[in-house]
C-alpha cells in the first residue's frame, strides 16, 4: 500500500512549512525499539482520542447533517427533519454550485497546476546556480509570502489592487481600474501563486539535488539545449516529484479558503469557489444541512483526485 | 482503499453517534419557574453585544462597560443587592455574531442580555432560543406595565415584537432619506429645497446634473457586494413605493409587476449612465459611495440617518464634509408616483435598528428584566448619546435631544410615522440576498425580464415552495 | 564572453529581478504604512511617525490579544508536536493492521471539517467540558484537527530514521525509553521543529474556532482582533491596523527564522520517488 500526504488541513490554512511528502521508508515496520504492541497503542491512543473528538465526530456529525433541512435559527433549528438526499439532487441542479465548481478548476489549474508549479520549478531551476546572496534574498521574500498570516497578506493584496490608491494603479497608470471586480479570477490566480510557490520551489530544489551532477555534465557535453537537458535528464528523475507536488497543491488550493478574503465570491459570484460557497451558504443563507451536503461532495472530489494520482504512480512504478 | 479500516473511528463513531441527536434540536426544557433568585442579594448578570471597545461600534460598548454598569451596580447597591455585570463584547461580522449566539442559545447558555439585529427576532423565536417577555419574566402586569412602552412608538416597538408578542426592548432606530448634493444642485440649475414627488423626478434631477462632469447623478445601491445595504437603501424603499412590501400576508414576494418596476428603476438608473455600474460591484462599494459624497462626486443619494450623523458629520465623521450643514440637502423618498405608495402615502421609507432580549435561560429573570428597563430608561439613553445627536427608542429623549439637529428632528418627525420594519423571519436573509442578486443582475446588464424570473426561481427555493410566493 | 553568454547573463539577471519585484512589491505596505503620519491604502514614501504604534499600544486588547494568540498556539504547537511524535513512531515501528488507510481516511476526513456547520457539534463537545471561554479548549480543538497531517509528515522523518541505530542500542542493552530519548529523539529533531512551526503557523491565523468558542473579548487571540479592526461596521482603523498587522506578522517570521538557522528549513532530499 502506498502512502501520500494529503492535504494539510484542519487548521484551514495551508500556509504550513515544510512537510516531507513522500511514499519512501516502507519495508516491514519492525518493533526495533522493543515497544511491544501495549506500548505503542498507548503512544497513539493521546492523538486518536483528540483526533476521534474534535475530527472523526465532527465529521459523521457533519455527513448525517447533509441529509437533513437543519439551520442554525429559525423553526429547523428546533425540530429539524431529515430529507434524504434531496440536498444531493439539488446541488445536481443548482446553476450557482456548478459556478463555483467550474471556478475552482480554474482556480486550481491556473494558481496550482501551472502557477505555483511553473514558477516554483523555475525559481528551483534558476537558483541553482545564483550567488547565494541572490538566491537567500529571493527564496526569504518567496517563504515569506508563504509564512505570513493570511489575513495580513490578504489585507496587502486588497490594498495592492484598490481601485482608487492601489499599488498596482500606481505602477501601471491606470487609476480607476478596479481589477479585484473587472478580473476577479485572474487577481485570485495570481494571488495564489504569490502565497504557495515556496512549497514548490522548496520541494522542486530538494529533488533536483537527486539528479546526478554527471548526466548534466554529458548532456552539456553532446550540446543539448536547455530545454532538452531538462526534458530528457532532468524531468525522468523528478517525475514523482513533480505528482506528488502537483497533487498536494491542487488539494491545498481547492479547499483554500482565503479567496473569501479577497473578494467574498464577488462580484456577483465570478470568483466564488467552492469553499467560499460553502460558506455563504452556511452563514448568509443559514442553510446548514445543505452546505454539509456540498462539503461532502467536495471530499468525494478530493478522494477521487487523490485516487487518480495514486493510479498514475503506480502505473509509473 | 479496499482494507479501509477505521475500525478505532467507527468505535468513536458510534459513541458519537449516540451524541448526534444532542446536537440537533433542543429536547425541549421544562417549564422553569420565572421567580427563581428573585431574591437573590449576590447577582451575576452579562450584556452580550457585538460592540467593542476600540473596534466595531466603540462608542456603544465604551457607553456599556464605562457608565452604563457602574450606574447600574451602584443603583441596586443602594437597594442592598450586590450585583456585577460583565460585558462581552464582539467585534464581527454580524453573520458569524448570530452564529455565535445560536450556538450559546442552543447550549441553554449565553449571556443574559442580549443586543441582537431586530430582524433575528423572528428566527431566534422561531428556534425557542428566545422566550416572549412575559413568560421569561413570568408577570405580564409587571413587564405591560412598565412606563417606558408609552414612550416607545408603536410603529419602533415592531423591531422586538414577532407574532404580536413582546420579545424585547427596542433600541434606537433609523430612517431613510434621499439626500442631495446642494452645490452640484445649484450648477445644474435644481432647486435648493428639492422634494421629488414621484420617480420620475428622480430621474429627471438626475438627468440634469449629468451635465456636469465628472459627478455621478444617483447613487441607489444595488448588487450584492454590498449585501443588506442593498435591500435597505435600495429595493426596499423602491418596493414599498409601488405599493407594496416583501411579504404580505404570509406570502414572499415574487416575479410580480411591480417587483419589474423595481428592477425598471434600477435599469434606468445603471442602464443609462446616471449610476456608476462597477461601484456597485466592490467589496468596499458603500465606503466608496461616501467617500464621492463627501467628494462631491455624487449628486443623489439613497441613505440613513446614519449617513448624517456619523458619515459626513463636519468633525467625527467618516467622510467628513466641513459644510454639511449648507451643502447636504435631503427630501423624503418619494413613492413611484403620488398616493402609490404602501397604504397609499405619498412618501415611504424603511427602518430597522436593534433590540434587546433577555435569555431565557438567565439564572436571574427578575434582575435581568430590572437592568433591561433601567438599560432604556430616559436618563440611561440620554447618556447614552453622550452628547451626539440620534434618533432614540424614546419619544421624551428625542424631543430634547433632537431640537437642535434639524435633519434628525425632520427623520423622527416626518419618516418614523411613515416607515416600514423588514419581517423578522427566518427565510428573510435568502429572500433578502435574491433581491441582491436580481439588482446585481439588471445593473450588471441583463434584462429585467431576465433578472425577475430568475427572482421567481430563487425565491421559490428559500421561501420553500412556489405556495408561500405571491405570484402576479 | 561570447555575445550569447552575456545576453543568457542579462536574461537571467531580468528575470530574477521580476520576480522578486513579484514577490516584493504587495509586501512594501506592511514596511511603510505602520510608520505613516497618513497611512492609507497606497504605499508611498511614509511621512515617519511613531504615531501609530503609540495608538496601538494604546489600543485595549492589542497587546493582550498577542499573549493570548501565544499561549493558544505555543500550547497548539507543543501538544501537536508531543501526541504527533508519540503517534507517528509507534506506527512506524509497530504493525497496526489497516494503519495506511486509517491515517489516509482521517486526513481526507480532516478536509471536511472546517466549516461553520462542523462547529456545531465542537461547540457542544467543548461546552459539554466546560471549556467554553477557556484558551486551552481552543488549543485542544486546533490540535485535534492538525494531528493527522502531523502524524503524516512525521512519520514520514521516522521512517527514515535507520532502523539500524535502535537495533544496535539494542544490542548493547539500552532500554526502549533510553532509545527514544538518546537515539530516536536526536535524530527526529529537525522533523520535529517543523513539525513545531507548522502547527505554530496553521494555528496562528484561526479566526473561527477561538471567535465561537471564546466568550470574553481579553481572551481572544489577534486573528480575531484582526477581524474586528477591518470589518467594516467599524470603518477600518487605518492607524492601528498597519502595525498590529506587522506586530501580528513578527512571531512567525521569527519562528521560522529561529528554526531556519537551526535545522535547515528545506528538504534535505528527504523525498525518495
Amino acid at each position: 500500500m502506498t502512502t501520500v500526504s494529503p492535504p494539510a488541513a484542519g487548521g484551514g490554512s495551508n500556509a504550513g512549512p515544510a512537510s516531507r511528502p513522500g511514499r519512501g521508508g516502507r519495508g516491514p515496520a519492525r518493533d526495533v525499539a522493543g515497544l511491544g504492541v501495549g506500548r505503542a497503542l498507548g503512544f497513539v491512543a493521546p492523538a486518536l482520542l483528540l483526533i476521534g473528538a474534535f475530527l472523526v465526530f465532527p465529521a459523521i456529525w457533519t455527513i448525517y447533517i447533509g441529509v437533513t433541512n437543519y439551520r442554525l435559527t429559525g423553526v429547523e433549528a428546533v425540530s429539524p427533519s431529515v430529507v434524504g438526499l434531496a440536498n444531493y439532487t439539488r446541488a445536481l441542479n443548482d446553476a450557482l454550485f456548478h459556478n463555483a465548481l467550474w471556478l475552482t478548476m480554474l482556480f486550481v489549474l491556473g494558481s496550482a497546476i501551472l502557477g505555483q508549479n511553473i514558477l516554483g520549478f523555475a525559481l528551483a531551476w534558476i537558483l541553482r546556480r545564483a550567488r547565494p546572496a541572490v538566491r537567500r534574498t529571493v527564496e526569504a521574500l518567496t517563504l515569506l509570502a508563504w509564512i505570513l498570516p493570511s489575513t495580513v497578506v490578504a489585507y496587502l493584496w486588497v490594498a495592492f489592487f484598490d481601485r482608487d490608491t492601489g499599488t498596482l494603479n500606481s505602477i501601471l497608470g491606470t487609476t480607476g481600474t478596479a481589477w479585484l471586480i473587472d478580473y476577479p479570477m485572474v487577481c485570485l490566480i495570481v494571488f495564489n501563486t504569490w502565497r504557495g510557490t515556496a512549497f514548490s520551489m522548496m520541494l522542486y530544489s530538494s529533488a533536483l539535488q537527486a539528479v546526478p551532477p554527471s548526466q548534466l555534465e554529458s548532456a552539456r557535453m553532446v550540446g543539448a539545449s536547455g530545454w532538452q537537458t531538462l526534458r530528457d535528464v532532468v524531468f525522468p528523475h523528478i517525475r514523482g516529484h513533480v505528482l506528488t507536488n502537483t497533487l498536494l497543491i491542487s488539494l491545498w488550493t481547492a479547499n483554500d479558503f482565503s479567496p473569501f478574503l479577497l473578494t467574498k465570491g464577488g462580484p456577483n459570484h465570478e470568483s466564488e469557489t467552492v469553499p467560499v460557497y460553502i460558506y455563504n451558504v452556511a452563514l448568509q443563507g443559514g442553510e446548514l444541512g445543505y452546505s454539509s451536503a456540498i462539503s461532502f461532495l467536495l471530499l468525494l472530489a478530493n478522494l477521487l483526485v487523490s485516487l487518480v494520482y495514486l493510479r498514475l504512480l503506480r502505473r509509473r512504478a | 482503499m479496499r482494507s479501509l479500516r477505521l475500525f478505532p473511528a467507527v468505535a468513536l463513531g458510534a459513541t458519537a453517534t449516540l451524541l448526534l441527536t444532542g446536537c440537533l434540536g433542543s429536547s425541549g426544557s421544562g417549564e422553569q419557574d420565572a421567580n427563581r433568585n428573585a431574591d437573590a442579594k449576590k447577582v451575576e448578570l452579562t450584556i452580550g453585544s457585538n460592540s467593542v471597545k476600540g473596534g466595531k461600534s466603540s462608542a456603544g460598548a465604551t457607553f456599556t462597560e464605562d457608565v452604563l454598569i457602574p450606574k447600574f451596580v451602584a443603583d441596586q447597591k443602594a437597594k442592598g443587592v450586590d450585583v456585577t455585570v460583565k460585558f462581552q463584547g464582539d467585534g464581527s461580522d454580524d453573520e458569524v455574531y448570530k452564529q455565535k449566539l445560536s450556538l450559546d442559545l442552543s447550549n441553554k447558555s449565553g449571556p443574559d442580555l442580549i443586543q441582537i439585529d431586530g430582524i433575528w427576532v423572528g428566527e431566534f423565536a422561531q428556534a425557542g432560543y428566545i422566550k416572549p417577555l412575559t413568560d421569561t419574566v413570568g408577570d405580564a402586569a409587571k413587564v405591560d406595565g412598565w412606563d417606558g412602552w408609552q414612550q416607545i412608538p408603536e410603529s419602533v416597538q415592531q423591531l422586538g415584537i414577532f407574532e404580536s408578542k413582546r420579545y424585547g426592548v427596542p433600541g434606537g432606530t433609523d430612517g431613510r432619506v434621499l439626500y442631495f448634493n446642494k452645490k452640484l444642485f445649484q450648477q445644474a440649475g435644481l432647486p435648493a429645497d428639492w422634494q421629488p414627488k414621484s420617480w420620475e423626478e428622480i430621474l429627471q434631477a438626475g438627468q440634469a446634473l449629468k451635465k456636469l462632469s465628472g459627478v455621478t447623478p444617483i447613487q441607489v445601491n444595488g448588487g450584492t457586494a454590498m449585501g443588506e445595504a442593498t435591500t435597505m437603501q435600495g429595493v426596499l424603499p423602491l418596493l414599498v413605493g409601488t405599493g407594496t412590501s416583501i411579504n404580505v400576508d404570509g406570502k414572499w414576494l415574487g416575479d410580480t409587476p411591480k417587483l419589474r418596476q423595481v428592477l425598471d428603476f434600477y435599469h434606468q438608473v445603471y442602464g443609462s449612465g446616471l449610476g456608476d455600474p462597477v461601484l456597485q460591484r466592490e467589496a468596499k462599494g458603500r465606503d466608496k459611495s461616501f467617500a464621492e459624497f463627501a467628494a462631491n462626486k455624487i449628486g443623489i443619494l439613497l441613505e440613513s440617518d446614519y449617513f448624517w450623523r456619523s458619515v459626513v458629520e463636519p468633525k467625527a465623521g467618516v467622510a467628513k464634509m466641513a459644510d454639511r450643514d449648507a451643502a447636504v440637502g435631503y427630501a423624503l423618498i418619494p413613492a413611484a408616483r403620488p398616493g402609490g405608495g404602501v397604504k397609499g402615502q405619498d412618501f415611504v421609507s424603511m427602518s430597522g435598528g436593534g433590540a434587546t432580549v433577555i435569555n431565557p435561560n438567565t439564572k436571574f429573570p427578575q434582575q435581568a428584566w430590572e437592568l433591561l428597563q433601567f438599560m432604556n430608561s430616559a436618563a440611561m439613553v440620554k447618556e447614552s448619546l453622550n452628547g451626539a445627536a440620534k434618533i432614540t427608542q424614546r419619544t421624551d429623549v428625542n424631543t430634547e435631544v433632537l431640537a437642535s439637529d434639524p435633519m434628525l428632528n425632520f427623520v423622527a418627525t416626518k419618516v418614523l410615522p411613515i416607515t416600514q420594519y423588514r419581517p423578522g423571519l427566518a427565510e428573510y436573509p435568502k429572500i433578502s440576498a435574491a433581491l441582491q442578486q436580481a439588482t446585481a443582475d439588471v445593473v450588471g446588464g441583463k434584462s429585467t425580464d431576465q433578472a425577475a424570473r430568475a427572482y421567481q426561481k430563487s425565491v421559490e427555493t428559500a421561501a420553500g415552495g412556489k405556495d408561500k410566493v405571491a405570484g402576479n | 564572453m561570447t555575445p550569447a553568454y552575456v545576453v543568457r547573463r542579462i536574461g537571467f539577471y531580468v528575470l530574477i529581478c521580476a520576480i522578486t519585484i513579484f514577490f516584493a512589491v504587495p509586501m512594501l505596505w506592511i514596511a511603510s504604512a505602520p510608520f505613516d503620519r497618513n497611512p492609507g491604502l497606497g504605499v508611498h514614501w511614509p511621512d515617519w511617525t511613531l504615531e501609530n504604534v503609540r495608538k496601538t499600544f494604546d489600543h485595549p486588547y492589542a497587546l493582550g490579544s498577542m499573549v493570548n494568540s501565544l499561549i493558544i498556539c505555543i500550547t497548539t504547537a507543543l501538544a501537536v508536536t508531543a501526541f504527533a511524535a508519540l503517534a507517528s513512531y509507534a506506527l512506524s515501528r509497530v504493525r497496526i493492521p489497516g494503519r495506511d488507510a486509517l491515517l489516509y481516511g482521517l486526513l481526507l476526513l480532516s478536509s471536511v471539517v472546517t466549516g461553520t456547520a462542523a462547529m456545531v457539534p465542537i461547540f457542544v463537545m467543548i461546552y459539554q467540558l466546560g471549556l467554553i471561554d477557556s484558551r486551552f479548549g481552543v488549543a485542544l480543538v486546533m490540535t485535534g484537527g492538525l494531528l493527522p497531517a502531523a502524524i503524516f509528515i512525521l512519520k514520514d522523518f521516522v521512517d527514515a530514521v535507520p532502523k539500524s541505530y535502535e537495533e544496535s542500542a539494542r544490542v548493547f542493552g539500552a532500554s526502549t525509553l533510553q532509545i527514544l530519548r538518546d537515539v530516536v529523539l536526536p535524530v527526529a529533531r529537525p522533523g520535529l521543529a517543523t513539525i513545531m512551526v507548522w502547527a505554530f503557523v496553521n494555528s496562528w491565523g484561526n479566526f473561527l474556532v477561538p471567535f465561537l468558542l471564546i466568550r470574553s473579548i481579553d481572551l481572544q487571540p489577534g486573528a480575531v482582533l484582526m477581524q474586528t479592526l477591518t470589518d467594516e461596521g467599524g470603518s477600518v482603523n487605518l492607524q492601528v491596523l498597519p502595525v498590529f498587522s506587522l506586530l501580528f506578522s513578527i512571531p512567525v517570521v521569527v519562528l521560522y527564522l529561529l528554526v531556519n538557522s537551526r535545522y535547515g528549513f528545506r528538504f534535505h532530499g528527504g523525498i525518495k520517488s
